[in-house]
């Protein structure tokens, strides 16, 4: 239940005509040469009759294993015939070989994956039960030892294949459902009274489309690919000429046609060939849709190598801008590659400095840049972000002359950071003494007991009771207020001057969020901290800022200190945000009826 | 108490299977008692984990009741299945959170809107007339229909998810943090949206928060939740101003007031509280 916050959202631009996914599967040449090719393979086995040269099955003894090139373009096979014309022949019942397991499979599989999905419960059970005893079974073998009682029935075959094939459609179509169907526009869907048939119909089933089309081209080729190889074994119809068929008559005559060996090699080659680019294909041309849908920026992980190295703009020397400030940001100018090539600014050239023992708060609505600011501090802007123009200096150092090597140590020592979401800043898999004493003992050269006796005053200090219990624990079984304090305490145990705190509260619950500040307050007391926090709450920076700046589309509109903010705010901005609190909202009379 | 209640909620026990065998069900919601009358809004204010969420859904059918009941105008709606409960949709709708999964986001907002009116028999044209005057209802322009739920901003978003809620008459709209994740401003006009509707129309909201400011400017009565139960509940002027529970008081001043001379106030007020209560952290039991 905890807050979303959109923050640094892009602008969307209405106008902007969409890209459909055709229009972007059109654009991708290889997926689009594989459909010509695959279109063009089906077409000529449909028209066989047309396209053919001659009969597939005309047997003349005097063209037996004929050379490419004469009367026969590819050649003559063992008994005689034209290869050309079997080869297009053969293609019709591999083609619908493939056909039949891929619609078998896909009926059978996204049936039961959607019904065993949304409903769950027995059904559910029972499927997966059957889809795992498909799964374990070695499908070949059954399909050769199927020969023994339906005979060489290849169609009959593949609908067995499409059976023992269905387990695929069912695990992703049932896994895809259940993953969808809790999200909340299902939910309105159902509080609007809409059937269950119509829910999966119009909500469902169009969010698995994308993986059955994938899914389904892919299955078509290891179908074709398997068809061969059963009739190479000799379990097709030997009256139907057939890809695999003519692979085991090239066999048969190895030593007396090499010729015929390549054709039907090719022509499964490439169909199987066209039908995997086709799913890549499919596959890219959704995902891109995906990346345009899912606006939320993601939080770096890693330090984007982008970000540095840094253009310095004016050749400012780096100690041009020690004046004395804990933090200096000078004329900094923060930018993004777009798609199209360009880069887009978000921050446009703003100037920041927080003194030792000093609070500022940076506040401002989602998309105006604050958290940039936070993040260029840091070094950390996502990939494609870099500050284009402008300096951070540190102690009147300038971070971009710093190697990686340098900056790490900074990180370490000198900036301390409060991330928003504890939860996701600490790593599930390890215990959380080890995510706290690791970084000390990289920074501060201790050994690790000393750096575990450490780690224990610090969780001490900002009020975990037990820490004993807590270091000996994974992030997991704490709650989201005690992560957001050991994450506190990670930010100070390399004894920083400077604290980055990003929306450190807005993930908690007013009453944590209120011990939480505290706890910031009295730290940065008892240690002179100089902290830069960015929030978009007021109540937060009455709270706890010394100073404040308000920001709007990337610039700072305006920056006092609190009370001044507060009391006589000058940029129209600030006041109409400072209205737009809802604590001095009047209240409701009471319903008199 | 004579006077007509378009919901009452008594003695609701909502639980969740535990995972596991013969494990003994966790209980979300221990015998939850709320009414609201026609055109009210009750405020449902607490913390995560106290239940709030749990409430709504079961009000909506989306959470299993255990026990207890639920009557909407008089009618008993708490153990309908999903297809007796289709007519209701007429009557109860729902506004999320999340303004970006609470719409499909391969929808136009057009077809979103379409979804209910459809649903309860409406011909197409007629639905498109509907929906152009729900557009305008909730101040959006009426290019909006086909556009896609990725070319609005949040608050725009929002007011989607809330001329979905007005499709087809409601008497009750179940508001599940409705403005938490818009901004400020925005937040101030959506509420004021909110506000706005329920007079014209004289729907009711119970409108769930975990922002005590937030809840205080939209309701007549607010209900605070904590642990499962509600453990106080009165006139919005009254909860949000002086509560007479330990946990309100708690809840009310954590909550920073925007300047620094009061909130240095309200800090000290609340450190005070908490040396004379000393009650037990709510912090240790897990999120």
């Amino acid at each position: 239940m905890s807050d979303l916050l959109i923050g640094g959202e892009p602008e969307i631009d209405p106008s902007a005509p969409r890209l459909g996914v055709l229009r972007r599967y059109l654009r991708n040449p290889l997926a689009v040469t594989a459909t010509v090719v695959l279109a063009v393979i089906v077409l000529a086995c449909i028209l066989a009759g047309v396209i053919a040269p001659g009969s597939p099955t005309f047997s003349r003894l005097d063209m037996v294993n004929a050379p490419p090139g004469g009367e026969y373009i590819l050649g003559g096979d063992g008994a005689g015939r034209d290869v050309l014309s079997r080869l297009i022949y053969a293609g019709r019942l591999t083609l619908l070989g493939a056909l039949i397991t891929v619609v078998v499979a896909s009926v059978i599989g996204v049936t039961s994956g959607l019904i065993a999905g949304y409903y769950a419960g027995v059904f559910d059970n029972i499927a997966g039960w059957a889809a795992n005893l498909l799964i374990v079974l070695p499908g070949t073998i059954v399909l050769v030892s199927l020969f023994a009682v339906i005979g060489p029935n290849i169609l009959l075959s593949m609908a067995v294949l499409g059976v023992m094939f269905a387990p695929s459609f069912f695990r992703v179509v049932r896994n895809q459902v259940i993953a969808v169907k809790n999200e909340l526009y299902v939910d309105a869907a159902r509080v609007s009274g809409l059937s269950n048939m119509r829910i999966i119909a119009r909500h469902i089933l169009y969010i698995v489309r994308a993986p059955i089309i994938i899914l389904s081209a892919s299955i078509a080729g290891a179908a074709i690919v398997v068809q061969a190889g059963l009739e190479f074994l000799g379990l097709g119809d030997p009256a139907t000429p057939t890809w695999g068929g003519m692979l085991q008559d090239a066999y048969a005559n190895l030593y007396t046609g090499q010729h015929l060996l390549l054709p039907p090699g090719l022509a499964i080659g490439i169909t199987v060939g066209s039908c995997i680019l086709i799913a890549n294909g499919v596959r890219d041309a959704l995902e891109g849709d995906e990346s345009t849908r899912v606006r939320r920026p993601r939080r770096p992980k890693v330090r984007s190598q982008q970000s540095r190295p840094r253009p310095r703009t004016n050749g400012v020397p780096a100690t041009a801008a020690d004046n004395g400030a804990l933090l200096s940001v000078s004329d900094l100018v923060v930018g993004y590659d777009t798609d199209t090539g360009d880069t887009k600014n978000v921050v446009h050239g703003i100037d920041l400095t927080v003194e030792r023992g000093q609070i500022m708060g940076l506040v401002g609505e989602s998309g105006s840049g604050k958290t940039q600011i936070a993040l260029s501090v840091l070094g950390l802007l996502p990939a494609g972000g870099a500050v284009r123009e402008g300096a951070v200096f540190l102690h009147g150092v300038d971070l971009a002359g710093l190697s990686p090597r340098q900056m790490r140590q900074v990180l370490g020592r000198t900036i301390g950071y409060i991330p928003q979401e504890p939860m996701s800043n600490l790593d599930p898999s390890f215990k959380i003494g080890h995510q706290l004493t690791k970084p000390m003992r990289s920074a501060l050269r201790i050994s690790s007991a000393e750096a575990r006796r450490r780690a224990e005053a610090l969780l001490e200090r900002v009020g975990i009771p037990e820490p004993r219990r807590v270091m000996g624990s994974y992030p997991h079984q704490i709650s989201g207020g005690m992560a957001q304090r050991v994450l506190i305490a990670g930010a100070v145990s390399c004894d920083p001057a400077l604290l980055i705190a990003d929306e450190p509260t807005t993930a908690l619950d007013v009453t944590v969020q209120a011990e939480i500040l505290d706890l910031i307050r009295d730290l940065q007391r008892e240690r002179q901290l100089g902290v830069l926090l960015v929030t978009h709450n007021f109540g937060v920076v009455a709270d706890i800022c010394d100073r404040v700046a308000v920001m709007k589309s990337g610039r700072i509109v305006e920056e006092r200190s609190v009370h001044e903010i507060f009391d006589d705010p000058r940029d129209p901005y600030t006041i109409s945000l400072l209205a737009s609190t809802v604590e001095g909202a009047p209240l409701r009379a009471p319903l008199t009826s | 108490m004579s006077a007509a209640r378009t919901l009452e909620v008594e003695n609701l026990v909502v639980e969740y299977a535990a995972r596991g065998f013969r494990k003994k069900p966790f209980r979300a919601l221990h015998g939850v008692s709320i009414d609201i009358r026609p055109g009210e809004t009750l405020g449902l204010v607490g913390e995560s984990g106290s239940g709030k969420t749990t409430l709504g859904r079961a009000v909506l059918g989306l959470a299993p009741v255990t026990e207890g009941s639920v009557r909407l105008d008089g009618v008993e709606i708490a153990a309908l299945t999903h297809k007796q409960r289709r007519p209701l949709a007429r009557h109860l709708q729902v506004v999320f959170q999340d303004p970006y999964t609470s719409l499909n986001p391969v929808m136009t907002v057009g077809d979103i809107l379409a979804e209910p009116l459809r649903a309860q028999g409406m011909t197409r044209s007629d639905a498109k007339d509907r929906i152009r005057l729900l557009l305008d209802q909730v101040g959006l322009p009426g290019g909006s229909i086909d556009r896609l739920p990725r070319e609005f901003s949040g608050g725009q978003r929002q007011r989607v998810a809330i001329a979905r809620s007005l499709a087809i008459d409601p008497r009750l709209i179940v508001c599940d943090e409705p403005v938490s994740a818009l901004d400020l401003s925005t937040q101030a006009r959506v509420l004021a949206l909110f506000r706005e509707i329920q007079e014209r129309i004289g729907v009711a909201y119970l409108f769930i928060s975990h922002d005590l400011a937030v809840v205080r400017a939209i309701s007549h009565r607010v209900a605070v939740m904590y642990r499962g139960e509600i453990v106080e509940q009165g006139d919005a002027a009254t909860i949000t101003s002086t509560p007479s529970v330990a946990y309100t008081q708690r809840l009310l001043l954590s909550a920073p007031v925007p300047h620094p001379i009061d909130q240095a106030q309200r800090r000290e007020e609340r450190r005070r509280l908490a040396t004379l209560t000393a009650e037990t952290s709510t912090e240790e039991t897990p999120a």
